[in-house]
């Protein structure tokens, strides 16, 4: 039996695992003290918890526990991070590399340390949405002090060749930190093999709750510092202020140690399911894959299918919950930064469908995904001007459109 | 964000999908919007030429539900009336009768534009002047 609707932009947020709610329980009611709190069992048991998912935490990244600091998510990561070294180095230099097709979080950070005096260099992806080392070394100054680039993108599951970018900015002596929101939990991500000195990453993506996230701080070789960007009691060593979420924090831990157990079963069963939604779905004409299929994500697929526009795609399939790179829905009418910078067509880009897998999908759940977005792209197909003018020869590119 | 009952109802079972003979003298094409800004409307009307009365209207969109449901109802609309009160129609009252949100205006002024290019386009075959559009929306 399917339940409608069914979930599949787990991208955007995936559900709470039972195994992991369970073990967030008792954090709400009975063990509820503050963890900072020295002179009781309460306190104690709260630090203890909190200890825990630093190891769970820790281990799924193949850190140590002393490098967690934890966050409200992987937005305050990316935060702290850029914000931090961009202030903790300012000696050194305010130059700071990052690509186009990061998440706002750390464009729009960027944005503002460009406003506080930072230069910042935007690399441009290749069609396949990759970057490449040798882009990255040729962006790096005397006065850069970071590389700031992520693991996989959000919209099309893109993995950027993090270990060879990191051993550049080593080899520069330039800090380098990685959004890996999308990656961590989905793929095996080790900070020491990678070489990475600061990670972000957040519970909500990886069947934990929302709210709460992490941000790895190497120690060693070299040992990196942050300066706050919240201040207060000088919680996380000073880095992170503010009394922990204890129960979130345990929820977060609980699910990184989930994903490392069950990451290979996972990823074995997910791809198989993406792969064949993804096979059926090209089977269409002008259906096409966005970004690259080589060095992608386990669990996601983002589809145009050219001649139809996203959003009125969406409302035809409105039992599947995926979100498109349309920007019907925006005010801009601008479609999707990411798609655009890859350098489709921004048609190509209004098209655009992404799918996200979890571990809950079921094989019957893509089977009707498969069945209703192709009906419902031939049914819009044959409302669509695009697609006569297409199927008559006419090249839509020789047509003065009317701006609007 | 929710539709509305009849942006729904005309995105399920639009009216008046379809081309008319473009080559025709008593037929008007509009074609508006474009594909990178992601809508195009396509408005047909084929006008009665004893009468002056449109006697079909089609229709071909690519766009959301609010694009597509405003020209389905433009082609309702368009049905039935001459050509000069054809212009009448203004884009405040599609958004009126579809109930469409604040950002989805634009899907209702595109089809205004839609209908006043295939009248011009009408009006142009048959040795008409075109209406001047007093009415500039952008
Ligand atoms: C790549 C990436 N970075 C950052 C974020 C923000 O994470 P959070 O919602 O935990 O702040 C997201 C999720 O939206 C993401 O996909």
């Amino acid at each position: 039996m399917l339940d409608f609707p069914i979930y599949l932009d787990n991208n955007a947020t995936t559900p709470v695992d039972p195994r992991v709610l369970e073990a967030m329980i008792p954090y709400f009611t009975k063990f509820f003290g503050n963890a900072a709190s020295r002179n009781h069992a309460f306190g104690w048991k709260g630090e203890e918890a909190v200890d825990y998912a630093r190891e769970q935490v820790a281990a799924l990244i193949g850190a140590d526990p002393k490098e967690i600091i934890f966050t409200s998510g992987a937005t305050e990561s990316n935060n702290l991070a850029i914000k931090g070294v961009f202030e903790m180095y300012a000696q050194k230099g305010n130059h700071i590399i990052t690509v186009e097709t990061e998440h706002k979080a750390v464009l729009d950070t960027c944005k503002h340390l460009e406003k506080l005096g930072a230069e910042v260099t935007y690399l441009k992806t290749d069609i396949q949405g990759l970057i490449t080392p040798e882009q990255v070394e040729a962006a790096i100054r005397p006065t850069t002090v970071l590389i700031s680039i992520m693991y996989a993108n959000n919209e099309i599951g893109v993995i950027q060749p993090v270990k060879e970018i990191a051993a550049l900015a080593k080899k520069h002596g330039v800090l380098f930190h990685t959004d890996a929101t999308q990656a961590v939990g989905k793929i095996p991500v080790d900070v020491i093999a990678d070489g990475i000195d600061l990670l972000s990453l957040t519970a909500h993506k990886m069947y934990g709750p929302k709210g709460v996230g992490a941000l790895y701080v190497r120690r060693k070789n070299p040992r990196v510092k942050v300066t706050s960007q919240m201040d207060g009691g000088g919680h996380e060593r000073g880095m992170r202020s503010g009394t922990l979420n204890v129960t979130g924090i345990v929820g977060l831990g609980k699910a990184c140690e989930i994903c490392k157990t069950d990451m290979e079963a996972d990823t074995a069963r997910i791809s198989k399911m993406r792969d064949r939604l993804e096979k059926e779905l090209l089977t269409m004409e002008e259906a096409y894959v966005n970004g690259s299929v080589e060095h992608r994500l386990p669990h996601i697929t983002n589809i145009s299918f050219k001649y139809v526009e996203g959003e009125g795609l969406m409302m035809g399939i409105k039992n599947l919950a995926v979100s498109s790179g349309s920007a019907c829905t925006s005010a801009s009418l601008e479609p999707s930064y990411v798609l655009k910078a890859l350098g489709l067509d921004d048609e190509l880009a209004h098209s655009s469908l992404r799918f996200g897998l979890s571990r809950f999908t079921t094989e019957e759940e893509i089977d009707y995904a498969i069945e209703h977005v192709r009906d419902a792209v031939l049914k819009l197909r044959e409302m669509s001007p695009l697609w006569e003018m297409f199927k008559e020869g006419i090249d839509l590119k020789s047509i003065v459109w009317a701006e609007h | 964000m929710a539709y509305s009952e009849k942006v729904i109802d005309h995105y399920q079972n639009p009216r008046n999908i379809g081309t008319l003979d473009k080559s025709k003298k008593n037929v008007g094409t509009g074609l508006v919007g474009a594909p990178e800004c992601g809508d195009v409307m396509r408005l047909q009307i084929e006008v009665d030429e004893e009468t002056g009365i449109i006697k079909d209207a089609k229709f071909k969109t690519f766009g959301c539900g609010s694009a597509i449901a405003s020209s389905s109802l433009a082609t309702e609309w368009l049905k039935g009336k001459s050509v000069n009160e054809a212009l009448t129609i203004d884009n405040m009252d599609i958004v009126e009768e579809l109930a469409l949100p604040p950002v989805k205006i634009h899907c209702s002024v595109l089809a205004e534009d839609a209908i006043k290019t295939a009248i011009n386009d009408y009006r142009v075959k048959n040795g008409l002047e075109p209406i001047e559009d007093t009415k500039k929306h952008y």
